[in-house]
Parts: structure tokens; C-alpha cells; sequence
């Protein structure tokens, strides 16, 4: 199990390279809705190279096959090439804010567990505190439970951005135009 | 040079080589009008920017070149919003520019404002909102060359007011940033390979012929690998004409309402040859029934129609003409030859008694009420095989489709995916736009006349000499049928009225000839004084049977198996089905 209690095998990540245009985002959004495509998260970062931007989405491979939101997807004309990141083959991580409440007996428990996982406390106020972690997706999934024994006012997670592992090649389309061999004749 | 980016645009779509364009003029897109007054482009001034959408389909259907409409912001832009997605639904290249209020005004519910870019996203292969005007020239090349490549398909450019006053220095893009655009490029032999090796073990092969064929101009070539493999063709509702209906491996139209031959053929073959089609629902009818036993060579030029619905054997993405010019090179030494007419000759056997014994079929009889299928044969039979047949959506449509005898490419013009009722009209005065030098005929029903037939005004007023047979059933006929059918015979809604309106004075205040037919022997004089018009645009209201009904029919949702011939037909239908199954038995044993 990883975030919100969805089977790994069900989740897939692709991360989108898209031209830095107007509405770029509204489109790629658009096509999951419009083809009943189910996504569990989504985060959308500029690259180094400012024409592109980078969207990393989680995909629900049950809700379609895989094959057939990476072709959809490849159909838009602002999508410049997709890779499908297996969670095996990927590193990935995410971020967690949380605000809790905490009275200054509990605080202390609360900055505990947070440096047991290695965050950060953000903020601090006379009844609460703000509290970070990043890390990978399941990582963050436990913090999740613990932080539950307390009040937790509001909690945010940006949802995971992942890179092929070093020495894994992600697939990568186009691959329509690597053409390897010229038809018969 | 400097240009206003009004200049800019007509100047693009006349290095486009654009020679005409149909729409209609107001605020935001007033501007552009202007520099219309001093251009080689033809404009034709539409009734309804539907008509505009519609006439510029019908334009591209019948020449291959994109069709082009200009419409206003707001209300101009959305009642354009049906032929973008009836484009979109069967891949017709059509480049629509809308006028958009001034940037600033954009997102401040403006006078006539419309987020249009984000109302046809959906609906669009792609499209632009404009925000400068020295970007004008890049983006119409990039909007033509994106509508007509690859699959083809609707694009919107959005040109805010503002951004057509603004000035701009011309040029003309020389390369296209286009960077996540890319066309599959030649097939490879591997795939090429297993296709033909497929092909050449086949017992019972089917080539199912799709859209695509026309739209990759590969109808020579689809001929070429006919006569090569003498392998049966079905052409679906996209591909009436793509192989002529005059071939004697012609099996016609498959789907919910083809021949017995065609749809029987389909599930009984042991290969498919899907070429340039994509397994719409209409054609496989329960798609887990469907072709139970047939291998897929599926070949698309959209990699997201493989394995879409049906799992293929052997996909390749890839222009039509350029697969089937491989296969040919490819099969030429394994395909064809009394070996291969040999192994497929028991099919041919089994293929030509079912046409024989399940042909299409009607009551002919010779009072009133005119039979709508016997309309469609009486023109057919005294038109030039050229004609080009636009048609509405619903029976009249099928009839059109099931009784014309298509033997040419491109005469066949028709509203598939979408269905959309009022297409016959707009699309047939666009088809005559672009081929003066044909007859084209609209074969439309009552309702879709009376969706879009106001733009008979705009072919009188063009001089745009399109002739319209209504087969004028009082009905909303294809949803009667299905009422009738399905239903108990609950009829709701459906009644139109065979004389409200009149169809002949209609036609005449819209400056075209009326006629009307109302018995058989009327029927053929008729269809004379009309063709003998040459000058302005000719209505006949036929007046044919308001029950009859479309066979055969697979009812939606069914197997292609539970399909409904002719109830005269129905016993020569289930023995060939007996007859088949004992040999299926037979064979397993
Ligand atoms: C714009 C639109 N509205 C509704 C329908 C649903 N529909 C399909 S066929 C049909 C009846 C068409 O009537 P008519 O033009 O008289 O043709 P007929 O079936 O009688 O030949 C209708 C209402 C449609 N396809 N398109
Ligand atoms: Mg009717």
C-alpha cells in the first residue's frame, strides 16, 4: 500500500515534458477527465530550460491501460515527450505540511516524532505548530497515521515528483519516429 | 513589409493557398473582414455559422483540401461549436478563425465574450488564442499544417480584436515550432512482415476499409492490394467510395445497419485487415461478440485507435497509403496466385451465397406511398456516377448509404461520428464549392431539412446550383424506428407533419425550384426537371412511407450475430446461421 491506501501496483507515474504555453495545463487536465482517466496526483514544476515545464501525474492504470493514456496524451500538440516511470524504477518524493494542534504537553511528543522522521517544524505558535516533511510517498503515509493521535488543523501534500533511477532508461515516448528499420523493399 | 494583423491573417490563408472561405461577419472579427474586400479569397456570406462549419466540411470532404470558416466572438463562435466536433468525430481538416474581444477585455464577461478556446479543447485537434499579431503567420501555417497532417482534423484560431488592429512585420515561417508534433514515420519490416504473413495464411480474411483510406489518399492503392490478395473489402459509413461498390470483392456497408454479407462476413472472418478504421461501436456492435475468431492486422495513423478497442495482432501506426505500398512490396511473392485463390476459395463460396440468399431487400409496389429506397435508386440510377451524395442522419441517411452505388472516392459526404442532423445541406453546397463540374445531390430527411435548410438562401444568392431530395416520412424517422422496435411502438415526440412546412413554397422563397413527387411513377420525372436545373438550387419533397423501416438492423448494445434482416429475409438469414454453426461444429470435432 502507498498513499491513501491505493495499491502500488495500480499507481504510475509519468512524467510529462510540455511546451511552457497558455493553457498547457487546462489541456493535459482536460484529456484525463475527458477519457474517464482517474489521477492520483499531479504537480507541475518549469524545467532548467524555460520553454518546457515538467508535469508529474500519478495515474490510475486501472481506471485505463496504460498504453492508451500515454497515446492519448501523446496527442497533445504541447506534449513533447512522456516517460512512464514504474514506482519500482523511480525515486520519488513528496512534501507534507501539516498544522497541529498541540498542547505544550503534547508539543513536545509532536517535535518528537518530527525529528524521528527527520522534518522540520516550520512554526510554532502558543497551541500549534506547523510541521514539514519530505520524503517518499509511503514515508509520508506514516507520518500521516502517527500525526492522526493528534489534532491535525490542516495538512497539505503537493503530491510526488520522480526521476528514473540512475542506470534504469525510462520509456520514453516519441518513439514513433525511431524508426529502426526502413519497410520491406 | 508592415501589415495590421487583419492583413496578416488574410494574407496567411492566401499563402495557405486558401480560394474560398464561408462565414459571417461582426464586432470583434470586423476588422479582418476588411482586407476580405481586396483578396482572391472567395468568401461565401452563410445564414447560420453552423451553415458556415458545415459548408467548409463538406468542402474538404469532397476535395481533400482544408476547409476554412470565419466566424465573430461569443454566439458567432459557439453556433460553430457542432461542426468542430463533427469534424473532430470524422477527421475532416477544417480550419475555423473566430474573433475574440480585446485582450484586455478578456476574463471580464466582455460584450460577446466567449472562452471559446476552452469550450472546443475537446473537440479540437488543437487551438490558439492569439496574442500578438507578429505571431499571426506562424500560427495559421502551424494551424493548416496541423489540420491537414497525420490524423486530420478541426483547429480554432481565436484572433482578439485588438491583435488584428495591431501591427506586424510580414514574413512567412520557413519552420514550424512545433515541438511535441511528430507523424509516425514508414513502417517497420518486422511488422510489414508479420501483416503479409498473417495475410497469406488467412482462410476467411475480411479488409475492412475505414476513413482513413480517403483521408491518406489510398484508394488506388487499397485496389491494388484487393486485386493482389482477391481478398473480400467492406467499406464502412467513413469509406463509401474509398473501393468501388462495382467490385465484384466489394462486399459494401458492415455495421448496425450493412448488408448481411458484410457484417456476417466480419464475424466469421478468421483475419481482419483494419485499414485507416477504428472499431467504432457502431461497426462491432457487444464488442466482446465481436469477430470471435478473427486475427487483427490493425493499421491507423493515430497510435491511440491500436488496441483501443479491440486487441490487435499486428498494429502498425502509419499512413494508409504508405502500410499498404509496404504490404504490397512485401506480399507480392506470398500473397495472390492459384494457391491463395485456392485457400480463400471456400470463403468466396460461403460470401457469395450469402448474397445471393440475404440481399438487401424491400417491398417495391407501385401506388402510394413512394418507397424511400426506391428514391434513392431512381437517382442513382439517372445521376452521373460522379455525383457526389451528401446526406443528413437518420434512415434516409442508410438508404443513401445502402442503395447509392459508390464507385468513385469523395462523392460520398456524410455526417458519421457525430450524427449530426442538418449536415446534408451546408455540406452540399460546400461540396459544390469545391467541385463545380459535379452534380451533387443532397439526400436529406425532413427533420435535417428543416435544421439548416436556410442555407438553400445562401446558394441561391451565390449561385450554388445543389439539388435536395427530401424523403419527406412525416417523421423523425430513425427515432420512430427505434421506438417502434424497442420501445412497444410508444411513439413520443417523433411526428413532424408531411405539409408543415410546405416544402415546394419554402423552396421557392428561398429562390430555388420546388417540386414535389408523390407517387411512384412521379418519381422519376421529378429527379428530370431537377437535373435539368442548372442554374439555382432545386428541393423535391418526396413523400415516402412513414414506416418504413431500416433492415437490417443490429440493435444497440447486441452481437453483431442477433442482426435483423428483412422480416421476408428472416428465414434464409437464420439457415445460414444454422448451416454455419454445423460446420463450426463439424470443425471442432
Ligand atoms: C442534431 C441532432 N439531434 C438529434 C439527433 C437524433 N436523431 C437521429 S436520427 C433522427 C431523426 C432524423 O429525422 P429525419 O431527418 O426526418 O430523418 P429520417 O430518419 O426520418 O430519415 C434524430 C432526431 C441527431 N442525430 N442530431
Ligand atoms: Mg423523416
Amino acid at each position: 500500500m502507498s498513499a491513501n491506501g491505493t495499491p502500488v501496483e495500480r499507481h504510475h507515474i509519468l512524467t510529462v515534458l510540455v511546451e511552457n504555453k497558455a493553457g498547457v495545463l487546462a489541456r493535459v487536465a482536460g484529456l484525463f477527465s475527458r477519457r474517464g482517466y482517474n489521477i492520483f496526483s499531479l504537480a507541475v514544476a518549469p524545467t532548467v530550460d524555460d520553454r518546457f515545464s515538467r508535469i508529474t501525474v500519478v495515474v490510475d492504470v486501472e481506471s485505463a491501460p496504460l498504453e492508451q493514456v500515454v497515446n492519448q496524451l501523446d496527442k497533445l500538440v504541447n506534449v513533447v515527450t512522456i516517460s512512464e516511470l514504474a514506482p519500482a524504477e523511480a525515486v520519488e518524493r513528496e512534501l507534507l505540511l501539516a498544522t497541529v494542534a498541540a498542547s505544550p504537553a503534547a508539543r513536545s511528543e509532536v517535535i518528537e516524532l518530527v525529528g524521528v522522521f527527520g522534518g522540520e517544524v516550520l512554526d510554532v505558535g502558543a497551541d500549534r505548530l506547523t510541521v514539514m516533511l519530505a520524503g517518499p510517498p509511503d514515508k509520508l503515509d506514516g507520518f500521516e497515521g502517527l500525526l492522526a493521535a493528534y489534532e491535525v488543523v490542516e495538512l497539505q501534500r503537493t503530491g510526488r515528483v520522480a526521476l528514473p533511477k540512475i542506470g534504469v532508461r525510462a520509456l520514453t515516448r516519441p518513439q514513433l519516429v525511431a524508426v529502426d528499420e526502413p519497410a520491406a523493399g | 513589409m508592415q501589415l495590421t494583423g487583419a492583413q496578416a491573417l488574410i494574407k496567411s490563408l492566401e499563402m495557405e493557398g486558401v480560394e474560398v472561405m464561408f462565414g459571417l461577419p461582426g464586432g470583434a472579427i470586423l476588422p479582418v473582414y476588411d482586407p476580405i474586400l481586396s483578396s482572391s479569397i472567395r468568401h461565401v456570406l452563410v445564414r447560420h455559422e453552423q451553415g458556415a462549419g458545415h459548408m467548409a466540411e463538406g468542402y474538404a470532404l469532397a476535395t481533400g483540401r482544408p476547409g476554412v470558416a470565419m466566424v465573430t466572438s461569443g454566439p458567432g463562435a459557439t453556433n460553430i461549436v457542432t461542426p468542430l466536433s463533427n469534424a473532430y468525430m470524422d477527421s475532416t481538416p477544417l480550419v475555423v478563425i473566430s474573433g475574440q474581444v480585446p485582450t484586455a477585455a478578456i476574463g471580464t464577461d466582455a460584450f460577446q465574450e466567449c472562452d471559446i478556446t476552452g469550450v472546443t479543447m475537446g473537440i479540437t485537434k488543437h487551438n490558439w488564442l492569439v496574442k500578438s499579431a507578429q505571431d499571426i503567420p506562424e500560427v495559421v501555417a502551424s494551424a493548416f499544417h496541423l489540420a491537414t497532417t497525420g490524423r486530420p482534423g478541426p483547429v480554432l484560431v481565436d484572433v482578439p480584436k485588438d491583435v488584428s488592429f495591431a501591427q506586424m512585420e510580414w514574413y512567412w515561417p520557413d519552420h514550424l515550432d512545433l515541438a511535441g508534433y511528430r507523424l509516425p514515420g514508414a513502417p517497420r519490416r518486422a511488422d510489414v512482415e508479420a501483416a503479409v504473413a498473417l495475410m497469406a495464411a488467412a482462410e476467411r480474411p475480411v479488409v475492412y476499409a475505414g476513413g482513413g483510406i480517403l483521408k491518406a489518399r489510398a484508394a488506388e492503392a487499397l485496389r491494388a492490394l484487393a486485386d493482389l490478395t482477391g481478398f473480400p473489402v467492406v467499406t464502412t459509413l467513413m469509406a463509401r467510395g474509398a473501393f468501388p461498390d462495382s467490385h465484384p470483392q466489394c462486399l459494401g456497408m458492415p455495421g448496425m445497419h450493412g448488408n448481411f454479407t458484410a457484417v456476417t462476413a466480419m464475424q466469421r472472418a478468421d483475419l481482419l485487415v483494419a485499414l485507416g478504421a477504428r472499431f467504432d461501436d457502431r461497426v462491432t456492435g457487444r464488442v466482446d461478440a465481436f469477430a470471435p475468431g478473427a486475427k487483427v492486422v490493425h493499421v491507423d495513423v493515430d497510435a491511440a485507435e491500436l488496441h483501443k478497442v479491440r486487441r490487435a495482432d499486428v498494429a502498425i501506426a502509419g499512413d494508409c497509403k504508405v502500410v499498404i505500398d509496404a504490404l504490397l512490396q512485401a506480399a507480392a511473392p506470398a500473397l495472390g496466385g492459384p494457391d491463395a485463390a485456392a485457400r480463400i476459395g471456400p470463403w468466396w463460396e460461403e460470401l457469395r451465397r450469402w448474397q445471393r440468399e440475404v440481399p438487401l431487400h424491400y417491398e417495391r409496389h407501385d401506388g402510394p406511398p413512394i418507397k424511400p429506397q426506391m428514391v434513392v435508386e431512381t437517382l442513382r440510377d439517372l445521376s452521373p456516377s460522379d455525383t457526389i451524395v451528401a446526406s443528413g442522419v437518420g434512415q434516409h441517411q442508410m438508404w443513401a448509404s445502402q442503395y447509392w452505388r459508390f464507385d468513385h472516392p469523395y462523392t460520398w459526404v456524410n455526417s458519421g461520428g457525430a450524427g449530426t442532423m442538418g449536415f446534408a445541406v451546408p455540406a452540399a453546397i460546400g461540396a459544390k464549392v469545391g467541385r463545380p463540374e459535379r452534380t451533387v445531390w443532397a439526400i436529406d430527411g425532413d427533420g435535417c431539412f428543416q435544421m439548416t435548410a436556410q442555407e438553400l438562401v445562401t446558394a441561391s444568392a451565390e449561385r450554388i446550383p445543389v439539388k435536395v431530395a427530401i424523403l419527406n416520412n412525416a417523421y423523425l424517422g430513425m427515432v420512430r424506428q427505434w421506438q417502434e422496435m424497442f420501445y412497444g411502438e410508444r411513439y413520443s415526440e417523433v411526428y413532424l407533419s408531411p405539409d408543415l412546412p410546405d416544402y415546394v413554397k419554402w423552396a421557392e422563397a428561398m429562390g430555388a425550384v420546388g417540386l414535389r413527387a408523390e407517387s411512384p411513377e412521379e418519381v422519376a420525372p421529378a429527379i428530370e426537371k431537377a437535373n435539368a436545373v442548372e442554374d439555382r438550387p432545386v428541393v423535391i419533397d418526396f413523400r415516402t412511407d412513414a414506416f418504413e423501416k431500416v433492415f437490417p438492423m443490429v440493435p444497440a448494445g447486441a452481437s453483431n450475430d442477433d442482426i435483423v434482416v428483412h422480416p421476408e429475409h428472416e428465414e434464409r438469414a437464420g439457415a445460414e446461421r444454422l448451416a454455419w454453426e454445423r460446420l463450426a461444429a463439424e470443425q471442432r470435432r
